[in-house]
């Protein structure tokens, strides 16, 4: 099958574009999913983004 | 190749780092910028950070070599980083990750892992492991960084490591998580025009997807040595249950890396966008991106066979045959093959790209060994959470700390250890980590003393079968030559050649399992 020499070769060859098609497909129907962003739980760190921190 | 040209394209390539990294420097201002990008990083920047964190020069080499002498029937590796390391790694891993990071704050891997379990141990437990076994993969990425400036530039092996190495912490040390990954994606960007062009240039010099069938034909040119192995030619998988069959897939499932699912410097890359949206558009770029890097190499190194057959009637092992040794050092074929088949103007293409590789993963270490040190090991955990506001000067000393230790390392190292030093840190990752990682973003019924017992028993059968056990790197290792004059305690049984990974994972993740059941009631 395409010039490959046994079946799993040819299905590992396909089977790496079908799961790249796979992502883009996902990627763009889920282009604008979103679920709420969550509120931290826990305790912000005190100052932790404090400016002078750098 | 012209020193002059090579040193001028190395030149402007380490301005624009200079400038990406001043750009991350420049837009770091608190200490979630350094650690986590500000959570706001662009979906193509950070799924191109990803990549390029993950694959290293050695997976670009090393792998087409190994694809010269096995075939394309590591193309399920491939098939599988992207499905599992991209797929699974982005849209179920990923999201609950990103998710979990913010409803705790979280800023590091460790500290996720502490958090969602409310222990400090944990974190430093983590932070502790990170920061002790990372230098060692650290160090064998900054050896292959500094090979490349020693033979490119004719450098000193020792002044090509300190410069090497030099240029990578200034722009992790200032530009914190953002310098690294915009660097990060410039990187990815040339490793993934590299590869395009050495994909098309042999398929258009070898006759496009007829020259599969040609390599097929070539089947009966195999060595003998490969096919009594199992080896089939380089289009077919080897005989089931022969000896190369079992290399092959235990390459692809120690490849699939397991543990790559939980290697720290990869998840914190989930908790640098600002929602799951961000990454389900990091799968397209993602997948590309992982489908060309290792694709390409497999692809190409298995063809190597039929170029190098039609100009040299030799088969690609023939060609890189070690005059002193008398075997072949597949780790010259990439480089020999380039050398003749591609144009003058793609090595110099290519050296950038091998370069870029070599820098854009060690970044990522540097900054998780550096965080690890500085905020999980010390503030966290044994500062008990005090001096908040200097957290970003804790993990910049943690930079310098991994800067000297991982230099120290690569300069005193063995070769020996430094060659399995990659599988060490992955084993180690997958025995410590993933039970502990998947336990935290999915089962909402496991408990802290299941995990510290889950990881602390990973850790052991991962360290045990390290030095006692798995032959290749207790030899390697030689305490066990030391304690009971032999290499391994199983030495020529079966045993000897089982990799950690199947003895520390499954024990971590029963662990687990069995202390958060006897546990649950309590916590």
């Amino acid at each position: 099958m395409f010039g490959f020499g046994d079946f799993w070769v040819a299905a590992a060859y396909i089977l790496c574009i079908l799961s790249t098609v796979l992502c883009v497909v996902y990627g763009l129907k889920h282009w604008n999913d979103d679920e709420d962003i969550p509120a931290a739980v826990h305790p912000p760190d005190e100052n932790l983004d404090f400016e002078e921190t750098i | 190749m012209n020193l002059q040209i090579l040193l001028i394209i190395i030149g402007v390539y380490a301005l624009i780092i200079g400038y990406l990294g001043w750009l991350g420097y420049k837009s770091t201002k608190s200490a979630s910028d350094f650690l986590v990008g500000g959570r706001q990083i662009h979906p193509v920047i950070m799924s191109l950070a990803y990549g390029s964190t993950f694959i290293s020069t050695s997976a670009i080499v090393g792998f087409a070599g190994v694809a010269s002498m096995m075939g394309m029937g590591l193309l399920w590796l491939t098939m599988l980083n992207i499905f599992i390391g991209i797929f699974i790694a982005f849209a179920v891993f990923g999201t609950r990750t990103r998710r979990l990071g913010a409803e705790l704050d979280a800023h590091t891997f460790p500290e996720l892992l502490g958090r969602r379990y409310n222990s400090r141990f944990i974190q430093g437990f983590s932070g502790f492991v990170i920061a002790v076994l990372m230098p060692l993969y650290a160090a064998a990425v900054m050896i292959g960084g500094a090979r490349f400036l020693e033979v490119q530039l004719g450098l000193n092996f020792s002044l090509s490591l300190f410069i090497f190495a030099s240029i990578v912490v200034v722009y992790v040390f200032y530009g914190g998580l953002k310098g690294v990954v915009y660097t990060d994606a410039f990187q990815g960007t040339i490793m993934l025009l590299g590869m395009i062009v050495l994909l098309a240039y042999t398929y258009i010099n070898l006759g496009g997807f007829s020259s599969h069938q040609a390599l097929t034909d070539m089947a009966g040119l195999v060595p003998q040595k490969l096919a009594a192995d199992g080896h089939r030619g380089w289009t077919a998988m080897p005989e089931f249950n022969s000896k190369l069959w079992w290399t092959m897939v235990s390459t692809i499932i120690m490849g699939v890396g397991i543990g790559v699912l939980a290697q720290p410097q990869l998840c914190v890359r989930f908790m640098t966008v600002k929602s799951s949206r961000e990454l389900y558009r990091a799968l397209i770029p993602g997948s590309i991106f992982i489908l060309i890097m290792t694709g390409a190499p497999y692809i190409v190194g298995s063809l190597t066979n039929l170029y190098f057959m039609m100009k040299e009637n030799k088969i690609a092992l023939a060609m890189v045959m070690d005059p002193v040794t008398g075997k072949p050092n597949i780790d010259k074929l990439m480089p020999v093959y380039i050398g003749y088949a591609m144009p003058e103007w793609f090595a110099y293409l290519f050296m950038i790209t091998l370069l870029a590789a070599a820098m854009s993963t060690l970044s990522g270490q540097f900054h998780a060994i550096g965080s690890s040190i500085g905020r999980d090991l010390y503030q966290q955990a044994i500062a008990k959470g005090k001096h908040q506001q200097r957290t970003v000067p804790f993990a910049k000393a943690g930079i310098l700390v991994a800067f000297v230790g991982t230099i120290l390392l690569a300069y005193n190292l063995s070769p020996g250890i430094i060659a399995i030093a990659t599988a060490l840190f992955f084993g180690m990752c997958a025995a410590v980590f993933l039970p502990a990682y998947i336990s935290a973003l999915f089962w909402k019924g496991s408990t802290r003393l299941g995990v510290i017992s889950g990881m602390m028993s990973g850790l052991a059968a991962w360290g045990i079968w390290v030095l006692f056990f798995h032959e290749k790197e207790s030899a390697a290792l030689g305490l066990s030559k030391m304690l009971f004059g032999k290499t391994s305690l199983v030495t020529r049984t079966t045993w000897a050649v089982v990799d950690p990974i199947m003895v520390g994972l499954p024990l971590s993740a029963l662990v687990t399992i069995i202390v958060s059941m006897l546990t649950r009631k309590e916590e």
